[in-house]
């Protein structure tokens, strides 16, 4: 009587589809069983497409991460009865948001939720590139310190032009952190902000030339694929350096390393790349250069914020109230 | 005034030893083989000492230069210099504040932010191939977080401004409480440190603040308090230190200086919770410049009568 009793609880909770475990997985399940069930297509034994046709049928909500699949088309068309999908992350690169909305199919994202911890990752390899933190610590613990003597002078961060593109939240939290040590603030967007104290840059070119420092913060989009190009990284010049918290897509990976190898641009803080989690091995060598593993969005505190969120679009959908964080293209 | 001698004990930078050259006799102390004896036969034109950070004028130096008028250190920091016996005798001394503030303090938070969020281990992980096999585990948020600053002089106050940018809510303990701060004041380092996620050293080396981290403290701090030196290595009990962040009673620390430079203990090596930069603070160009500007000024202005630009009190 028990398990009829469990069965008919769980099938009365709302079906949510999950294709892959995202990032915050171990913390949703635990804390958000009870009033989700979940349809984890990772766990069954069928390919994804013939569990689809066998199981997701009346499926109204699909979680989706930007770890994936992309929610292509295709598997749109094998979800008659979607009605929502909330992503875990606040890039909808991975989403055909326009077939989304030939089916009126609304997304909600998670926009905010990592702001602080993707501006302070910006910020910390910004600084680690400037002053070589990263390198210095090497250097202690290659024993060159004693042998070598005196670490390599850097340049001093106070006084720095800072070029931001896109100045969305995290864009916004980069400029406000690093005012703090004394730099310059200017920016690229799709539109120029009216009441922020910045200088608006209408070419990412010029931004580049008026740089000491560009910081990617924007999404990928099709006009943001390969913005910074060989052009803008010329532009940036010898003694200017890159920073990308955004898509590794955003910047023409092959044109980067060469300028980089070649001296062409004086250093690059680098979280995300083209195929992750391939580096371009052309990279290691080079001491000008910080690696960090996509970890832009990595605390346990934004977990928790996530999740909450995550939860929160859900029960909003389901309850038919408005959703807590639609995505803008809706 | 190319007669007056200056002597150098150490290498410190390239930009001051030739500006002092163009004004004075610089003695490089350093490049000579039989130093005690060089001292002797230069005692009589030897004016001025240029130390730094590492090497400065103690009393038998001191005693050694009979018309030792002014000893100007390339660094804030002055604790190697024996400032009684400088006072006893009238010798004049001089720093170089301000110029390194910024600077300083920009590491100060670098350093934070590469212990917090694991910065230089998550590039060993890149570097080492691991993240084929998996992504990085989770680091902690510094956004928020409590910074308690020892020492709130013109470094404390250049570290606090750039944590408030960070939404940090800012605790400090100093000699005496400050009436205009809006900080919250704690009168004992050990409650700075058990109200604090990251301590920052930021005061003056005296006898007072030796070892002004000593394992109470670190206690106190805690398994995950993370603890920031940017001051002088002997401000930190080095072995405590290295025991706790062992045994895992301290949650990480980011170290400029140390006890013994540029000995830095090898155990910390293996550790992923600690970065190690090699007394890197005021090692930009521009700033290293700028304070060799500031000793040469200061040995002009004595030389001609003129005031000091940034004496010691």
């Amino acid at each position: 009587m028990a398990q009829d009793n469990d069965n008919h609880t769980e099938s009365q909770l709302p079906q949510v589809l999950v294709l892959r475990q995202p990032g915050c997985w171990t913390m949703l399940e635990s804390n958000y069983s009870h009033k989700f069930n979940f349809l984890k297509a990772w766990d069954s034994p069928l390919p994804q497409d013939q569990f689809l046709a066998g199981h997701a049928g009346s499926v109204q909500a699909l979680l989706s991460s930007s770890i994936g699949p992309p929610i292509t088309a295709n598997i749109l068309g094998m979800l008659p009865s979607l009605k929502v999908i909330v992503t875990t992350s606040a890039g909808l690169d991975h989403v055909d948001l326009p077939k989304c909305r030939e089916r009126g199919v609304v997304v909600a994202s998670a926009p905010k939720v990592h702001t602080h911890d993707v501006a302070d990752l910006a910020v910390g390899l910004f600084l680690d590139v400037m002053r070589k933190i990263s390198a210095g610590d090497r250097y202690v613990r290659d024993r060159l310190w004693a042998s070598r003597g005196e670490f390599s002078l850097v340049s001093k961060i106070g006084g720095k032009r800072v070029g931001i593109v896109g100045l969305g939240n995290i864009g916004l939290e980069v400029a406000k952190k690093l005012e703090a040590f004394g730099c310059s603030i200017l920016y690229n967007s799709r539109k120029e902000k009216p009441f922020v104290p910045y200088r608006f840059y209408s070419n990412i070119c010029e931004l580049a030339l008026n740089s000491d420092a560009l910081i990617i913060c924007c999404t990928l989009t099709a006009e943001t694929h390969h913005l910074i190009n060989n052009k803008v990284l010329l532009a940036l010049g010898r003694d200017g350096i890159i920073v990308n918290v955004g898509r590794g897509a955003i910047i023409d990976e092959k044109e980067m390393v060469q300028c980089l190898v070649k001296g062409e641009i004086g250093g690059a803080g680098l979280d995300v790349f083209e195929n992750e989690p391939q580096v371009p091995k052309e990279l290691f060598p080079l001491d000008n250069v910080v690696l960090s593993p996509h970890n832009g969005p990595c605390t346990p505190e934004y977990f928790m914020d996530l999740c909450e969120l995550v939860a929160g679009n859900l029960a909003a959908f389901f309850s038919n109230r408005p959703l807590l964080s639609p995505a803008l293209d809706n | 005034m190319e007669s007056i001698g200056v002597l150098m004990p150490i290498p410190m930078s390239s930009y001051l030893e030739q500006e002092l050259e163009k004004r004075f006799n610089l003695l490089k102390l350093w490049t000579v083989p039989h130093k005690t004896q060089f001292i002797k036969d230069h005692s009589a034109s030897i004016r001025a000492i240029v130390g730094n950070a590492s090497a400065g004028a103690d009393g038998e130096l001191i005693a050694a230069l009979p018309k030792l008028e002014i000893i100007s250190s390339f660094s804030v920091g002055i604790d190697k210099v024996d400032l009684k016996t400088c006072k006893e005798k009238g010798i004049r001394v001089t720093n170089t504040p301000d110029v390194l503030t910024d600077d300083v303090a920009d590491l100060a938070i670098g350093l934070t932010l590469a212990v917090l969020r694991r910065l230089c281990e998550s590039e060993r992980y890149v570097r080492s191939g691991q993240w084929k096999k998996g992504d990085y585990k989770l680091t902690t948020k510094f956004t928020g977080k409590t910074v308690g600053i020892i020492g709130l002089g013109r470094i404390g106050k250049a570290v606090a401004k750039r944590a408030e940018a960070f939404s940090c809510p800012i605790a400090y303990f100093s000699r005496t409480e400050k009436p205009d701060s809006k900080f919250k004041y704690y009168p004992t380092v050990v409650e700075l440190a058990a109200n604090c996620d990251v301590l920052v050293v930021a005061c003056p080396l005296t006898e007072e603040t030796r070892h002004i981290i000593n394992r109470q403290v670190i206690n106190a701090l805690g398994p995950k308090g993370v603890l920031i030196n940017i001051g002088r290595g002997p401000h930190v009990d080095e072995a405590e230190l290295v025991s706790a962040l062992v045994e895992g009673r301290l949650g990480g620390a980011g170290l400029d200086v140390y006890e013994n430079e540029p000995e830095v203990p090898e155990v910390l090596f293996a550790l992923e919770n600690v970065v190690l930069l090699p007394h890197v603070g005021s090692g930009t160009v521009e700033t290293r410049n700028a304070m060799a500007d500031l000793v040469v000024g200061n040995l002009e202005a004595h030389f001609l009568k003129k005031p000091l630009l940034t004496p010691v009190a």
